[in-house]
């Protein structure tokens, strides 16, 4: 069934042969995915520590006494931004995109391979630039993650000799690679398709991450300005943000320039940067349900549409994370209003998911529980973003606890689910091999119960009224016991959870050598990406032809198959002639009980 | 193939077959290199446009004095218009299959911008000299950042042009060249709206 042996299949495709042109230069859309996807955990792993550190500060206040105020600022910063940035925008979009676009969609690579391997150097430069800030004197910025002016650049804030500057020039550096990528998924999706797949038969994976990557074609530049202007403001002196001030009892140079203008720059970068998260995340997911629940996904074009009205309405809510910066009551409504509308369409698709799993053949795989808790975790982070939502409510917890708990359910733990649900998904794929059962069982348990522990608790802190950003609690009268120990248990549990990622990536590196043979489609999914000649794909993807689509990827279950899935490019069959849709009912059928049997 | 009738299609039912039929991606419509420079265009689009809200909100703020233009701008822009009419003419010689005076206008139509550039230093030049620092009004700096931008922006496209001036050199056959000399012409046509944009943001305020 699997052929490991690597074939030499078709020299037109100028097949490279040197380890350096294979593995290291690369142009393989597989082999840049890899890449991407390593150096995104590599430096996610950084991110992981100095969360345990901040929670160590947190939990058990100056047990480790080499964090200082300074230390915890610049801890909170980095972690911040290398998760949201460097990390999932990363390895959604130039990991998962850069291996599942082409083989999705039936194309031999990307359609500009040349940039696609610029994009992942010039990625990796960024990376590098962010990294060196912990090493340069005054370490790296401790300006909080939003890195607003006027402090971000001024005295006294950690980091403001040089962590800002490579943190800012690491950021522009990042938008360059970005750019170069997402060109190449935008227009390989466009153009690239096989025969017969048109836009409406793409599997759901391939459309979050379409929708994203244009958000994301849009929205960098606004972080892009902003942070040439901010750079600009910190080395030669201008005055776009800072307006005049006095700093240690010394009239600054700058004047007049205006902090809230670098706010709504950074927001309308930032909000729909949670939805160039959350997008292929949701694609990802509807996929994942679908091929593990053995059903097609409910409402495909609802679940497009919902996509698309996600992806335009998020660059028209940006000031709900200004309610508190102050603002025209006028403003601070209409905000909220678009604010709420959102939550239309991402309803329609968590109704969706919930109903694709309606009397479906639920296989309680690792990737299935992933789907599971992300629907869950998902929820919970969106229910508390309509409290936020309204400038009311938003105004006195904004600067609480609850806020931290919202954002990291809701954009840091739910798509974390899927980045680990779609690994042990297509890793078998990608590498040939299963990833470990049992140790994806408990790592799935402790992650998803764990994570249940360290933020379930901050919404209530939050109601306390615990202060975020704080490095210490220790003379603030109005903190009860409880909070404290409250700390320490969400410390423990912090410790925990991230221990259990080591396991993940244990298990991946030992099922990599260790790990039982992967079948071509061990999932029996539909998609065309398991319908690939090889196992793991070879360079080129589909040996001499290339594959014809003729349906949907979403035939789980049909009535009159021999098998319970029809793959994409499967031609029409005799059963289906007679009725097994009706082309007067929008649903395809989808009776399990009939199937199953 | 509209974009509501796409995304209202239901191509998994049996009577619409026909997609079946349909050609990969937008093959035979758009050519692949044109698709990905619309596509940067739109990115390059949307950064000048904030750069433009920007600015117009930096404006309301204390401290902004109005810019004083270089009087070298003006040429400077018919420079550049006359680098895209270049551009036009050698994209329509092409396609009429006169490669040998397309080329030539080719080569013109990126010398302009060379000429251009060097214009716009020179305008830098005269702003230091009087004094114009990025650091004294933060129109200054708005006006270094924008034309720098631009200027990067340009410095890109003349990239491409001089690889395929290489090319020509190498005897490379007519279609690449064309292809070539069509995507210069696209690009050249925007970088010029965006310069007449931001001219015209420098005049009015």
């Amino acid at each position: 069934m699997v052929e490991h042996e690597d074939e030499q299949s078709d020299d037109e495709n100028h097949e490279p042969t040197s380890f350096l042109t294979k593995y290291v230069w690369s142009q393989d859309h597989k082999v840049i995915a890899v890449q991407y996807s390593l150096t995104a955990i590599a430096i996610g792993l950084v991110a992981l520590v100095l969360s345990w550190l901040m929670r160590m500060q947190l939990g058990f206040p100056g047990a480790l006494e080499f964090i200082d105020e300074d230390a915890y600022y610049q801890y909170a910063t980095m972690h911040g931004m290398i998760m949201v940035i460097y990390l999932l925008t990363a390895i959604f979009l130039g990991g998962f995109g850069n291996y599942l676009i082409p083989l999705m969609v039936g194309a031999r690579d990307m359609v500009f391979p040349y940039l696609n391997m610029l994009s992942y150097w010039v990625y990796l430069l960024a990376v590098i630039v962010l990294t060196a800030s912990f090493f340069v004197p005054g370490g790296p910025t401790g300006a909080g993650w939003t890195l607003y002016p006027p402090q971000s650049i001024l005295q006294g804030t950690p980091g403001y000799e040089w962590g800002i500057i490579l943190m800012l020039t690491s950021l522009v550096i990042f938008i360059v690679a970005f750019t170069m990528g997402g060109l190449n998924y935008v227009t390989t999706i466009l153009q690239a398709r096989a025969r017969g797949m048109t836009l409406m038969r793409m599997p759901l994976t391939v459309w979050g991450i379409f929708i994203a990557t244009f958000m994301g074609l849009l929205a960098f530049p606004a972080l892009f300005v902003s942070g040439v202007m901010l750079l600009l403001d910190r080395v030669i002196g201008t005055s776009f943000f800072v307006p005049e001030i006095i700093s240690l009892g010394d009239p600054l140079a700058y004047g007049g320039g205006s902090p809230l203008l670098f706010q709504h720059l950074f927001w309308f970068f930032g909000h729909p940067e949670v939805y160039i998260v959350a997008l292929p995340a949701f694609g990802i997911v509807s996929d994942l349900l679908s091929v593990h629940a053995r059903k097609n996904i409910f409402g495909y074009r609802m679940m497009v549409w919902a996509l698309l009205a996600i992806g335009v309405l998020s660059f028209i809510v940006w000031a709900h994370h200004m309610y508190v910066s102050g603002m025209d009551p006028a403003f601070g409504f209409f905000f909220a209003i678009t604010t709420l509308i959102i939550a239309v369409p991402t309803a329609i698709k968590v109704y969706n998911w919930v109903l694709t799993l309606w009397r479906a053949d639920i296989h309680m795989t690792v990737p299935m529980l992933f789907s599971l808790s992300f629907i869950l975790t998902f929820v919970f982070g969106g229910l508390t973003g309509l409290f936020l939502g309204n400038v009311v409510v938003d105004v006195p917890l904004s600067d609480t606890y609850f806020v931290v708990a919202h954002f990291h359910m809701v954009m840091g733990v739910a798509p974390i689910m899927i980045v680990f649900g779609a690994i042990y998904h297509w890793y078998p794929k990608i590498t040939g091999r299963m990833l470990h059962g049992a140790m994806g069982q408990i790592h799935f348990w402790v992650t998803f119960l764990g994570t249940y522990a360290i933020y379930f608790p901050m919404h209530y802190l939050g109601f306390v009224g615990v202060p975020r950003r704080y490095y210490s609690y220790d003379e603030i009268d109005f903190i009860p016991e409880s909070a404290h120990d409250l700390n320490a248990a969400i410390t423990v549990a912090a410790l925990i959870v991230g221990a259990a990622q080591l396991l993940f990536l244990y298990n991946v590196f030992w099922s990599l050598r260790k790990g039982e043979k992967a079948p071509a489609n061990p999932w029996k999914a539909t998609s065309l990406e398991w319908q690939t000649p090889q196992t793991p794909p070879a360079h080129g993807n589909w040996g001499k032809e290339l594959p014809v689509v003729h349906r949907w990827a979403y035939d789980y279950s049909v009535p009159g198959a021999e098998e319970d899935y029809l793959p994409q490019n499967m031609p029409r069959q005799p059963f289906e002639k007679s009725g097994a849709h009706d082309p007067h009912d929008d649903k395809p059928v989808t009776d399990l009980q009939e199937s199953d049997k | 193939m509209s974009f509501f009738k796409t995304v209202t299609s239901k191509p998994w039912l049996d009577d619409e077959a026909a997609f079946d039929a349909a050609p990969g991606g937008g093959a035979g419509t758009l050519k692949t290199k044109r698709v990905g420079l619309f596509i940067f265009i739109g990115v390059a689009t949307a950064l000048f446009a904030l750069f433009g809200v920007a600015y117009y909100m930096r404006m309301m703020m204390g401290g902004w004095h109005m810019l004083i233009e270089p009087t070298i701008l003006g040429a400077n822009t018919v420079v550049l218009i006359v680098g895209s009419v270049l551009m036009q003419w050698a994209s329509n010689l092409s396609t009429r299959g006169n490669m040998r005076r397309a080329k030539q206008a080719f080569f013109a139509g990126g010398f302009a911008v060379l000429l251009f550039l060097g214009g716009q230093y020179m305008a830098w030049q005269e702003l230091i000299a009087l004094g114009c620092y990025a650091d004294v009004n933060p129109a200054n700096a708005f006006f270094y950042v924008i034309t720098g931008l631009h200027g990067l922006h340009l410095l890109g496209g003349l990239f491409v042009w001089a690889r395929a001036l290489l090319r020509t050199v190498d005897g490379a056959d007519d279609a690449a060249i064309s292809a070539s000399i069509e995507l210069c012409d696209y690009y050249w046509h925007f970088m010029l709206l965006v310069w007449l944009a931001i001219f015209g943001l420098l005049l009015s305020t």
